[in-house]
This record gives structure tokens, C-alpha cells and sequence, in this order.
């Protein structure tokens, strides 16, 4: 069965009707990602015990949407008693002894967890080049980056090995790869899923969202996941929608604000002209396009990296050698410990973070770094709200240019840090946003960045939802994978 | 402009070290973007509350009932050495905050 | 040259709750090594804090005792250091808006009262245990990771080393009788940090301030800061200077010992807590628990004295620990004279206590059974002779009075159809003490309730028997 084809909803039929049954489609998955994996490397760990859980979902009885369908997670969400590592060395053996709760939410509706996928060190990268186990490779171009750092997800997402992956993204790393990969991904409001067992980078930005060739399924999958959880106090309590069933492509009269900083002067034409395409298109189904303007935009890397370092590097303090993970030899005492099992066991891309977080809190530095930063990320979030006052979406690229080449950037991190301009801003106003693919740009996908007001990803699903049925895009397959199956 | 020593400084906060190679290219690194983050001195954030956490909730509290959500072999399973149950380590030099 | 001393003193009290602060994790004082623990205890990665609401109400019951505002908009901080007992390398606290601030305790030193400040007062988390084996390594236990704790900050209103002592007791006795904490020294659940210095009198600056660590009871808080005092003051007057240092109480030679220098402020980093939204303390929450604070020890001795005619000595007794003054009111609750249970208690039962060295707590007596026993003695049935070997039975095996003494037969013969027999019989027989008698010796008397006493087995009711015996007396 070629999954590429496939939908949440086409499977679940075929499951229904015994056409197949969920320990085939957890097998197929394996044998898929297994035939890729020298190529791609989109797994860190494949879920050998994937073909057993299946098989007893067979035995008893499919039963809603989700029951039976594979699907892969990101290695920074703990699963019980499947190794997660975050893409580090400081984790390379640590064993969960608790799931987290998108994963027994998931798993409660029949979901098959397939495996961990490849990230950058604890998604701290734009490129998967910071993992500990070896850069993925983007299946439309195999000397280009999958994006990060939810590369694996979207890569395994893009050569078919899943039909739906979950990812987390705190300034870009579900859309970023989405749009790298020519799929859809989606990060949801702040707070709208549950943060407990999802392994942090920065807690004021991380959120838990979707990946999948097609946007009816990161609905499906997000009902599924989101809603209020006790273990997480910052989760919210808001009921959460039917995504899937409420899904609709009607445009007319949906107000689209365009900030024109969004047009960065760094983009890529080819990019813009795709976009550009886009808004024509929704346009001609009835919705409005105006330009905006968001002031503050220019100072949102700053912000964001500030923030985003500063909590890392104390979320990252309990990696010390003691309790888990990674622990130095020949040390002399429990110091000695902490410095070489830190300094061995972390990558450079990480201290480097750590290093940006500590000075921003540190006593002489807080007052203009720290504190500043998050000054102006309140101004920035209330211009980003003043703007959805009066429309009901934003939008622009989500990425400057397409997928760059391995190597490219990653002995440049300001370089690397300025690609994220585009997708940091919903991460700093908590915003639900979008990567849909939009087109190609010299054979790569282009993605177009949709924002919606707080906690309407119902909106932002059905603009996709319209864009997706006017392009058609799914139908493509990747280049370098072309002349398979 | 972030000397050497300010970053050796905030290595011993974060309890990293570097080797002597990689130190220089580290601090000029590191000083580039520190550069760019100090841009954001520009902006006039007179009466400007700071933005600190996120989502819609407040004063979020757990009922206080003890609950046990993992055996002692579980929490152990993962730790390095352990003797009697207890986590092993290289000796604490410092023993001064020990009560 | 004269020297004035300025003393702050930072308290951490554990909260009596059945969970950690920021975990579901029973609290348990002397549980097996890690058996009280889980992921969030061990700081592995993905999880998250979750505030302990009683653990919060008893630290604002702590706070409303210690005559604290009560701050209403608040978050919690991350206080950032590297230690094996700290296992997310952060202490979630309060560092920019404590739960209360701006309090007082009186204190009363030389007869003279005097508020001392209480700057604020803030939740935070325990740390693990850590214990040093001699072989190069050291070994860490995370129950007690995660307890909660209220820190309290004094003001550098004390001057001396018995305002201290006075601050921490009355400290020690408010926090007690709120229920919120044992605070027990010896058992970890109270632990004191103190900063002295001293300047020359009419000096503006502070002096420089030394901390003083190891004070394991407030007899040692008092001589190390003694001891302290006169250092300083015999290294300024010979032109030298004080460092500043952290220095350890040895309690064998009473003497301190340089630990370590402080150099410089240490950079906790503090910053908000990201993975706690901002909490919003109502005034009706804090109302309703202000109303429902426990009877403080001060207002209890005045009740004691006033309503229940126990003498002031003894009232305060009964007041100075919880523990006894609850054993006291819920004898009394049974009926019981009160100048009788309080008698008891300040008599056999603390002196039971002494013999034995340990708490109210650790026997077996109940306020039940001791409101029984008294009752017993008060109508008669049993004498104060007999109730001492029922006191012993009672707080040494828990055993019911009524019924142990009903089974012992050791109920008092009070009957004067039983007891006038008896008595006549014994003067048929000793004419010699009938004759003494009407010679005015009055030691007959004695010998002749001791010969009833022998007969009953000691159950003779000594006033019923001494009217019958004179009685018959006289007659004869």
C-alpha cells in the first residue's frame, strides 16, 4: 500500500473493512522506514513492539478514527519504556518511566506509536544538523535539510513512512520542515495541548502539534490530543472542537491581514511569487487581502532568543550526570561530575544556548536582556492582537527561502537564527499557526504561514483546508523518491 | 563587546566547560549575537509590563492527597549507581548546605 | 570602644501537608530511602510543577499568626543552582512577590516588650538529603525533595543574642499552635540561618555580616551568636577587620569555625517560573482563612486561667508545646476537673516523660483514658493510691481504666455495710489502741485504719472509713 496516498480517514475505512489490518499497516510503516533509513534517517528509534500493539488493536476491534493508524513521535516526548533521547548524548540511554500525555492520549484512541523521529539536540536548530545521532535528509532533495528541528517528523511524514507525526515547535520547528517538505504542520495555541512529558527547551514558547501530508489529518489527530490535562497548570481549559468535522473551505468574506514585514528583504523571490499565488487564490474564494504593518517585527529574534535561551538554560540544568542519562567517567568529585558530564554530553549548538541564557540572567546582564526582552514581547504580542481585531488571519511565507543545503549554515549560528524571523513571531504571541505548502521553488516546496487568533485553529485548519483543495499539492512526490515503490 | 572572562564567568554558572581551542571562536561567536540581542535596547518599553508566561490559565492548584505515581525501582532504573537504594555520586566537597 | 550587634534570621519551617508542594508525593518524615518519590521528585525531563493548595493556605496561616500582609498577585521563581540534592539544578520559590510580608513578632527581653520585624515570608520546596561515605563518595535520598517549606525572613531588628532566642521561641510557639508545622529542630522540620554583625555604637553602617550555620537548637543559636559577638568585637579593637564568611557552630567548644569566605553575591539567577501561570490570592480566600485560625497559645493560657481556674504558672506549662495544650483541652473534653488533668499532666505524665525521654506523642496514653482515670479518682471509686498503678498501666499499654480496674478488682470499698463489720470486728480485737485512743494518743487512730486497710487490701475508701472508725470510737 503506498501510504503517500493515503488519509487518516482512507485507512480507517480500509481497517473497517479488513482491506488491512493495523498490525500490516504497523509492519508496513517498519519495512518503509527501515528501506529509507540509510537514505533519510528520519528515526532515531523504531518501535520494535509497534506490530505486537497493532495486533491487539485488531483483536479488539477498531473503533474511532485513530484506531489502528500509525503514527510517529518526535524523540523529545517521553514514552514509557521506549528510549527518548532528545537528539543528545546526554540522554543516549535514558529510559522513560512515564508517557506523556499527547502519548496516552493518542495511544488511548488506538494510535500506534511507530517510533521516535530525528530532531536537533532537544529541538534546539533549524536544520536537524545539531542531532547527536546524524542529520535526516530531506526526501526532495537529498543534499538539502529536512528543516528543523522537527525534521525527522516531517521528513518521515514526506516519503510516506506515516501518514500523521507529531513535532513540537517552539520558534518554528513544526513549520518550518513542514514547509521544507512540501507538507502541512500545524503548532496550536499556546496552552492548547499538554506540555507534560514533552522534553523542554523553552517553556513559555513550546508547544506540541502536527505534521501530515494532508490537513484533515492534523485535525483529526489534534482533537484527539488537545484539551485541558491537571499535570500541566499551564494548559487551558477551553473545550476543544471537532477540527476534523467542522473543517470547511468556504473563504468568502474571511478577512487575511499580510504584514508587509513579512516580505523580509532575505527572501527568496521564487518563495514570495508562491505566496503571492496563494492570497490570488484566496482572493478569488471570496476573502479580503490587506497589507499590515507589525513594527516590533524586526526585534523578534532578539526577543525570542533571549527568552527561548534564557529558560533552556535552566531547563537544561538537570542534566547533570546524577539521576539519568549521560554520566562522565573519571571524575573526582560530584563537581568534576557536573562539568564533564555536561560538557561531554551536550553539543555545541546546545552549550551555545545555554551560554546565551546563563549571561541573560545572570546579575549584571538580567535588567537589559532578560527582562527587556520580555518588555517587548509584550508589545510585540499586542500588536500581533491589534492586528487580529480586525482580520481573522494572518498570513505570509513561512520560511525566507526552501529547504538550504547540508552544511550550509552550521558554522553560522546568527545566519541560522535569522531564518527562523518568520515563524517566531506566533511562538512569542502564543498564536495557533501553519505551514501549507503552497508550490515549488526551483523543485523545492514553498510554504505559506497562516496565524490565527487564540485558540481558532479552526480557522487556520479551513484556510489550509481551502489552499490544500486548490493545489492539490499532496499529490506530488518528492524528488529523490521518485522512481520508488 | 563580552570579554573572555565574562564568558568563562557564565560557563562556571552553567557548569561548562571549553577547551582552550574552542574558546576564542566560542567568545566571538557568542559576542555576535549577544550584539544582536542588545539591539533591543532601542526600543522604549517605558510602563511596559514584562511578558514572563503564557496561556489563559491563573491560580492553578492541586488538591493535596500523597500520591505514589512510581515504585522506588522504577526511579531507580535509570540512575547511574546506586548502593542500598540510595544514589551514588563522587564526593560532595562541598559540604556547607548539608542538614 | 562599645559595640551595638544586629542580628537577621532566617527560619525555614516544613508545612504539615500530605503532598509535596509541587508534586503528588506523600511527605513523610523517616521513610525508607527513595520510596516517596517520583518523576517530578527526580527532575526527569518533561515534567511539570503543580502548586499544593494547602501547602499554600498553611503558609498563608503561617503568615496571617506572624501578622503578615498577604500578597494577592503572585508568581512563583526559579532560584538556579548546581547541587546532587537539587535535582532540577532550580528551587521553585518566591523570590519577587513572597506570599506575605511586612509582620511582626513581639518578643518581651528584661520585661521590656518589643515588636521584631518580620520582612517577609515565602513557599518554596525542600531540597534531598545528601549523607558522605568515607570512601570518596557521597550518596543522595530525594524523599524530602519537594517537602514544603515556608521561609521566614526577619527583620535586622535584634541586638542581642537573647532577643534571638526570644524571637525564635514565640516564632517556634505562634507557628506551632496555627497547626501548620511541627516545628521540630531536632527533626528537621524547623532549621535557622542567622547573620550577625556589629558596628560601633553610633556607627550608620551595618557592620560586615557573617553567617553562622549548624545551629541545631536555639540553645546553640544563642551561644554561637555570644560567641560570635565577642570575635568580632576583639578583632575590631585591635584594628582589624571582619570578613565576610560563612562560619560553623561547634557545639562541643561552643566556638565558630571559618567554613568558607563568601566572594561576592552568589548569582542564583532568578526568574519567573514559566511552567506556573500567575496566581491571584483572593481577599475572601485570605478572610476565610484568618477566620478559621486556630486558638493561639496566648489566647489559650488566658483561658485556661480565666475560665478554667488553672493557677498562671501552670497554664503556662500547658501552653508551651501544641501537643500538650491539645492533650489538655481534649481531656477536659471528657468531663475531667480541669485542675486535675492539669495537675496529671504536669506531674506523673511529664514526669514519665523525663524518665523515659520522649514526647507526649510517643505513649500510649490517650486524653480519653486520662479524662477516665481522673473521673475514677473524683467519684470515688478508685483512690489516688490505685491510680497511680492505673496511670502506669494506661500510659504503658494503652489499657482502659474503667475496665482494668472493674477486672482487678481495684474498685474502693466506699459501702459502710461492708466497711462497719470489718471495723468492729478489728476494735474487738485491739482494745490496747481502743484505751491508747481514750488516752489521747492519737497514733492509735493510724494503726487502726492501717489494720483496715490490710483487711480491704488497700480498696478501703480512707474518708468512709475514718468516719466510721470514729464514730465506733467514741462510742466505746
Amino acid at each position: 500500500m503506498d501510504i503517500k496516498k493515503e488519509t487518516i480517514a482512507s485507512l480507517h475505512d480500509k481497517l473497517v473493512n479488513k482491506d488491512v489490518t493495523a498490525e500490516e499497516l504497523a509492519n508496513d510503516a517498519i519495512n518503509k522506514i527501515n528501506a529509507n533509513e540509510k537514505k533519510l534517517n528520519t528515526f532515531i528509534t523504531v518501535n520494535d513492539k509497534a506490530p505486537e500493539a497493532a495486533k491487539k488493536i485488531d483483536e479488539d476491534g477498531i473503533k474511532g478514527p485513530l484506531s489502528g493508524i500509525p503514527i510517529a513521535f518526535k524523540d523529545n516526548i517521553v514514552t514509557n519504556g521506549i528510549k527518548t533521547t532528545a537528539a543528545s548524548k546526554i540522554l543516549y540511554n535514558f529510559m522513560p518511566v512515564y508517557s506523556a500525555t499527547v502519548l496516552e492520549r493518542l495511544e488511548a484512541a488506538g494510535a500506534v506509536d511507530i517510533g521516535k523521529t530525528n530532531l536537533d539536540e532537544f529541538a534546539m536548530g533549524s536544520s536537524t544538523e545539531t542531532s547527536y545521532f546524524d542529520t535526516t535528509v530531506n526526501p526532495w532533495d537529498l543534499s538539502r535539510v529536512p528543516g528543523g528541528s522537527s525534521g525527522g517528523s516531517a521528513a518521515a511524514v514526506a516519503a510516506g513512512e506515516v501518514v500523521a507525526a507529531l513535532g513540537t515547535d517552539t520558534g518554528g520547528s513544526i513549520r518550518q520542515p513542514a514547509a521544507f517538505n512540501g507538507i502541512f504542520g500545524i503548532k496550536p495555541t499556546y496552552g492548547r495541548v499538554s506540555r507534560w512529558g514533552v522534553i523542554a527547551f523553552a517553556s513559555s514558547l513550546d508547544q506540541v502539534g502536527v505534521l501530515s501530508k494532508r490537513v484533515e489529518d492534523s485535525a483529526t489527530v489534534l482533537s484527539v490530543m488537545a484539551g485541558h490535562d491537571e499535570h500541566d497548570s499551564t494548559s487551558s481549559e477551553k473545550p476543544v472542537p471537532d477540527y476534523r468535522a467542522n473543517l470547511s473551505k468556504d473563504m468568502t468574506g474571511v478577512r487575511i491581514a499580510v504584514p508587509k514585514e513579512f516580505w523580509h528583504e532575505g527572501t527568496h523571490p521564487e518563495v514570495l511569487e508562491n505566496v503571492n499565488k496563494a492570497l490570488d487564490a484566496y482572493k478569488k474564494m471570496g476573502a479580503t487581502v490587506d497589507e499590515v504593518s507589525l513594527p516590533s517585527l524586526k526585534h523578534a529574534v532578539e526577543v525570542y532568543y533571549v527568552l527561548a535561551s534564557s529558560e533552556a538554560s535552566s531547563n537544561l540544568q538537570r542534566y547533570d550526570g546524577v539521576r539519568y542519562g549521560f554520566r562522565a567517567k573519571d571524575v573526582k568529585n560530584i563537581k568534576d561530575l557536573f562539568v564533564k558530564s555536561r560538557s561531554e554530553g551536550f553539543g555545541d549548538e546546545v552549550k551555545r544556548r545555554i551560554m546565551l541564557g546563563t549571561f541573560a540572567l545572570s546579575a549584571g546582564a538580567y535588567d537589559a536582556y532578560f527582562k527587556k526582552a520580555a518588555e517587548v514581547r509584550t508589545l510585540f504580542i499586542n500588536e500581533m492582537n491589534d492586528v487580529l481585531k480586525d482580520y481573522d488571519l494572518i498570513m505570509g511565507p513561512s520560511t525566507t527561502t526552501p529547504a538550504f543545503k547540508i552544511g550550509e549554515k552550521v558554522d553560522d549560528p546568527l545566519a541560522m537564527y535569522m531564518n527562523d524571523i518568520l515563524t517566531i513571531p506566533a511562538n512569542l504571541a502564543g498564536l495557533p499557526a501553519a505551514s501549507v505548502p503552497a508550490g515549488l521553488a526551483d523543485g523545492l516546496p514553498v510554504g505559506l504561514q497562516i496565524i490565527g487568533r487564540p485558540f481558532d485553529e479552526q480557522s487556520v485548519f479551513n484556510a489550509a483546508y481551502a489552499l490544500q483543495e486548490e493545489n492539490k499539492f499532496y499529490e506530488k512526490i518528492p524528488t529523490a523518491l521518485k522512481g520508488e515503490d | 563587546m563580552i570579554s573572555k572572562d565574562e564568558i568563562l564567568h557564565v560557563a562556571a554558572l552553567a557548569n561548562l566547560k571549553f577547551e582552550d581551542s574552542e574558546v576564542d571562536s566560542f567568545v566571538s561567536q557568542l559576542d555576535k549575537i549577544v550584539n544582536m540581542e542588545s539591539k533591543l535596547s532601542s526600543v522604549d518599553t517605558t510602563g511596559v509590563e514584562p511578558t514572563y508566561n503564557m496561556g489563559d490559565t491563573n491560580t492553578v492548584f492541586r488538591e493535596d492527597k500523597g500520591i505514589r505515581t512510581q515504585t522506588r525501582e522504577q526511579m531507580l532504573e535509570n540512575v547511574p549507581e546506586t548502593d542500598n537504594n540510595l544514589i551514588k555520586v563522587p564526593t560532595i566537597v562541598d559540604k556547607e548546605d548539608d542538614e | 570602644m562599645n559595640f551595638e550587634t544586629t542580628i537577621g534570621l532566617e527560619v525555614h519551617v516544613e508545612l504539615k501537608t500530605k503532598s509535596k508542594m509541587y508534586s503528588p508525593s506523600p511527605v513523610a518524615y523517616g521513610a525508607e530511602s527513595n520510596i516517596n518519590t517520583n518523576v517530578i521528585d527526580f527532575g526527569f525531563p518533561g515534567t511539570l510543577p503543580t502548586v499544593n493548595k494547602n501547602g499554600y493556605r498553611l503558609g498563608v496561616m503561617v503568615a496571617l499568626a506572624l501578622n503578615a500582609e498577604i500578597e494577592h498577585h503572585t508568581h512563583f521563581d526559579r532560584k538556579n543552582y548546581f547541587y546532587p540534592d537539587n535535582p532540577k539544578a532550580y528551587q521553585i520559590t518566591q523570590q519577587d512577590k513572597p506570599l506575605g510580608h511586612d509582620g511582626y513578632i513581639e518578643i518581651e527581653v528584661d520585661g521590656k516588650k518589643k515588636k521584631i520585624g518580620v520582612e517577609e515570608l515565602h513557599v518554596e520546596e525542600d531540597a534531598g538529603k545528601n549523607t558522605h561515605g568515607n570512601n570518596g563518595y557521597s550518596y543522595v535520598d530525594l524523599n524530602r525533595q519537594g517537602t514544603p517549606l515556608i521561609e521566614i525572613v526577619s527583620k535586622p531588628d535584634m541586638h542581642s543574642p537573647e532577643e534571638a532566642y526570644q524571637y525564635l521561641e514565640n516564632l517556634r510557639k505562634i507557628v506551632q499552635f496555627t497547626g501548620a508545622s511541627d516545628v521540630k529542630m531536632e527533626e528537621g522540620s524547623m532549621r535557622v540561618d542567622t547573620n550577625i554583625s556589629i558596628r560601633p555604637v553610633g556607627s550608620k553602617d551595618y557592620g560586615t555580616k557573617v553567617e553562622l550555620k549548624n545551629l541545631n537548637s536555639f540553645n546553640h543559636v544563642k551561644l554561637g551568636l555570644a560567641y560570635e559577638e565577642q570575635r568580632q568585637a576583639a578583632i575590631l579593637k585591635q584594628g582589624g577587620h571582619i570578613g565576610q564568611e560563612t562560619r560553623r557552630f561547634d557545639e562541643k567548644t561552643g566556638e565558630t569555625f571559618l567554613m568558607r569566605v563568601k566572594s561576592g553575591a552568589d548569582d542564583y539567577r532568578y526568574f519567573p517560573e514559566p511552567d506556573l501561570p500567575d496566581f491571584e490570592i483572593s481577599p475572601e480566600w485570605v478572610s476565610e482563612i484568618k477566620a478559621n485560625l486556630p486558638e493561639t497559645a496566648a489566647k489559650r493560657r488566658v483561658r485556661y486561667i480565666n475560665e478554667l481556674g488553672i493557677p498562671e504558672y501552670d497554664a503556662g506549662v500547658l501552653t508551651y508545646t501544641k501537643e500538650m495544650s491539645d492533650f489538655f483541652d481534649e481531656a477536659v473534653s471528657y468531663k475531667a476537673n480541669p485542675k486535675l488533668v492539669s495537675n496529671w499532666l504536669m506531674g506523673e505524665v511529664n514526669g514519665y516523660l523525663n524518665d523515659k525521654r520522649i514526647g507526649l506523642l510517643d505513649t500510649k496514653l490517650t486524653p480519653e483514658h486520662l479524662a477516665k482515670m481522673i473521673n475514677l479518682i473524683s467519684n470515688g471509686t478508685i483512690s489516688s493510691k490505685i491510680a497511680k498503678k492505673v496511670f502506669q498501666e494506661t500510659i504503658s499499654n494503652g489499657t482502659e481504666p474503667e475496665e482494668w480496674v472493674k477486672s482487678k478488682g481495684l474498685v474502693q470499698e466506699s459501702d459502710p455495710a461492708v466497711l462497719k463489720p470489718m471495723i468492729l470486728e478489728i476494735l474487738d480485737n485491739n482494745q490496747q489502741s481502743i484505751d491508747d485512743f481514750k488516752n489521747g494518743k492519737d497514733r492509735a487512730v493510724g494503726f487502726l485504719i492501717g489494720q483496715i486497710m490490710k483487711q480491704t487490701h488497700g480498696q478501703a475508701n480512707p474518708k468512709v472509713a475514718n468516719k466510721l472508725l470514729m464514730e465506733e470510737l467514741k462510742s466505746r
